[in-house]
Formats: structure tokens, sequence, C-alpha cells
């Protein structure tokens, strides 16, 4: 996506919200940091944390295409699975719903950085218009999803790649951490920003580990799979793509 | 085939993984944020939110949306799938078709 077309979305993002503004109260859920649930300064805190990643998301994507014109098709891929994964609300073990984040694949395909500006224009579409999350919470939820998952998914996929050969199994992990990451930020977000009067930010921590990061276990264990899933298919049909991309990531090349 | 196969087992476990809980488990499966928001009433009673969603839609456009948004992501991920494919069956014209 260049940048132009970004902004185009967003204006038609902006567009949509005016028109439906209008509309009757209904109930919404979602599963990050719910509108107006976070005090100001935090929420301000967490958005000065996130505009750094995303500048430098927007510099490098920049980069990347000029390079490599061909990356485009990629990255409309990887933002593509995270626009699917993240509408599919998955029920969990532990009786409550949530969903996958997708941000794993476009974290091994493109690197870190890239996504999170992907990730981030999902979550705005979410606050926008489906009342999820929001936008004085956008920057602590963007770095939760967007900054924190992919860079831990990307992290271990490098990992498992230097011990092990097992590609497949490096893709799963990635995806599988980057997902679960995202919870367990959130979780530290709201612990930080409400401490229990027993026990501090531990036990608030706990607490809301519990509710986030549990339910996310067997999602991040469906979202691994779909990853490799996809990556499978990637892999038939255009290994020259995809390891294009490596030598843009500084990555293995296919052996 | 043995691809194949792996694929399909796959697929198989990420059904299963949505469909167990909701055979074994007693929830009604609302959000995990509303759990998040009973939390944070119980360790700060006094906390109002202080800033509400812009768009509070009815039920029915949000779950279109929600359909619209995973319909989008599909069609791009199938557009993108079909022509990799198009272009290496192009590349390698003597190849068998799978």
């Amino acid at each position: 996506m260049k940048p132009r077309s970004l902004w185009k979305f967003t204006a038609m993002v902006a567009g949509f919200t005016l028109y439906l503004l209008f509309n009757e109260p209904g109930t919404a859920q979602a599963m990050h940091i719910m509108e107006g649930f976070l005090p100001i300064g935090w929420a301000v805190f967490w958005w000065l944390a996130f505009v750094p990643f995303f500048v430098c998301g927007i510099l490098k994507l920049k980069k990347m295409t000029r390079d490599n014109p061909e990356l485009k098709l990629l990255l409309g891929l990887a933002g593509a699975f995270t626009f699917v994964l993240s509408a599919m609300k998955l029920p969990s073990v532990t009786g409550s719903s949530s969903h996958p984040t997708g941000t794993g694949l476009g974290a091994v395909m493109l690197g870190p950085l890239p996504m999170s500006v992907i990730g981030s224009i999902v979550l705005l579409f979410q606050a926008l218009l489906l009342a999820h999350g929001g936008i004085t919470t956008l920057g602590a939820n963007a770095f939760s999803m967007a900054v924190a998952g992919p860079f831990a998914g990307y992290a271990v996929y490098k990992l498992v790649m230097k011990l092990t050969p097992r590609e497949k199994l490096a893709v799963f992990a990635a995806a599988f951490i980057a997902d679960l990451m995202t919870y367990v930020v959130t979780s530290f977000q709201l612990a930080v920003a409400f401490p229990a009067a027993e026990g501090g930010v531990l036990a608030s921590f706990l607490k809301f580990g519990s509710i986030f990061a549990v339910t996310q276990i067997p999602l991040a264990i469906s979202e691994g799979l779909l990853t490799v899933l996809l990556w499978n298919w990637l892999r038939s049909y255009s290994p020259n793509e995809l390891s294009l991309l490596k030598r843009e990531t500084k990555g293995r090349g296919f052996e | 085939m043995t691809a194949r196969w792996r694929n399909g087992l796959m697929l198989l476990v990420v059904i299963l993984l949505v469909v167990l809980p909701l055979l074994f488990v007693n929830g009604d499966f609302g959000g995990a944020d509303d759990a998040a928001e009973g939390a944070i009433s119980e360790i700060d009673p006094g906390y109002k939110p202080w800033f509400k969603p812009l768009t509070e839609l009815p039920a029915e456009t949000e779950s279109m949306l929600f359909a619209l948004q995973a319909a989008i992501g599909a069609g791009v991920i199938g557009y993108t799938i079909g022509l990799l494919k198009g272009r290496q069956e192009r590349q390698n014209p003597h190849d068998q078709k799978n």
C-alpha cells in the first residue's frame, strides 16, 4: 500500500464513520482496551510510545516498495490476512470469545516494522466502525497488536530458524507468540493503569492476564496453524517472491 | 499427498479448537473485553470511562461490517494466491496442473 492510497483508505473510513454516527446504540463487545477505559495520562503515554514505530513503519514501507515493487502484492496479502483473522470472534475455553490478530505472517514475510502500519489500519477500522477498542485507546492497542506482537513474532521466527532448519515450525511459533504477546501486553497496560489495592500491579496483571491471555491460548494455536496453511500455499506457488522478501528482510533465502 | 493430508489435519485441529469449547464449556461467550470491564470496576469501583465510542451500531450492522471486513480480506488473499498460481503456470507450462 502506498501512503497515498493509505490516506484514501483512511478518508474513506472517516467518511463512513460520519455517515454511521447517527445510528441507534447497540451493544458492542471487543477484545482490545475499550474506548475511555485508560486514564488520560496512560492513553497519551501509549500514543507517544506507538507513534515512532508507525513513522518508521511508513518510511520502511516506502523504501521497500520503491526498491521492490513486487512486494506490494505481499503487503496486501499480509494486510488482508490480518483483516480476515481479526474479524473472526472465536469461542475459547474460558467461555468467552476473542479474536486472533494475524500479525505473525506479515512479521515473518516483511519484518515487524511494516506491520505497525498494517495492524494500526485494521485497529482504526474497528475503532471507528465497530466500537471495538477506541480512538483514545488506539495508541495502546496499536502498541500491543501492531508493535509488540509482530516484534515478538519476528524474534521468535529468527530464533527458531537459527536453532533448526524447520521453517514451518518457525512460522507457527511466530504466529503463536505474536498473538499471545499482544494480549500479554494488553494485560500489562491495564495492570499499570489499574493497580489493585491489594497486591498492586502484579495482582492486577494476573487478573487481566487470566481474562485475556488464557482466552487467547487456543486461539493462538489456531492462528499458528492457519498461518502455516497460508505459508504452505505461498511456498508452493511463489518461491521466488518469498525469497525476494527474504533478501529484503535480511533473512535466509530458501535452500 | 502427505502435504495435503497435513494441511487437512491442521484445518481439522482449527475447527476442533473452535467447536470443542462451544460443546463443553458453559459460558455465554461474550467478548473478553466485557470481562475486563468487570475486572476494572472491581479494582477501581470509582472509575468512569471518560470517552464514549463515536459509534454504537445496531448488532446487525456490526455483524455486517465484520462480515465485510472478512470478505475484503478473503478477496485479497484469493486474488493474490490466484495471481501467483497463474504466474507460476505461465513460467512452467509443462508442469502438471494440480
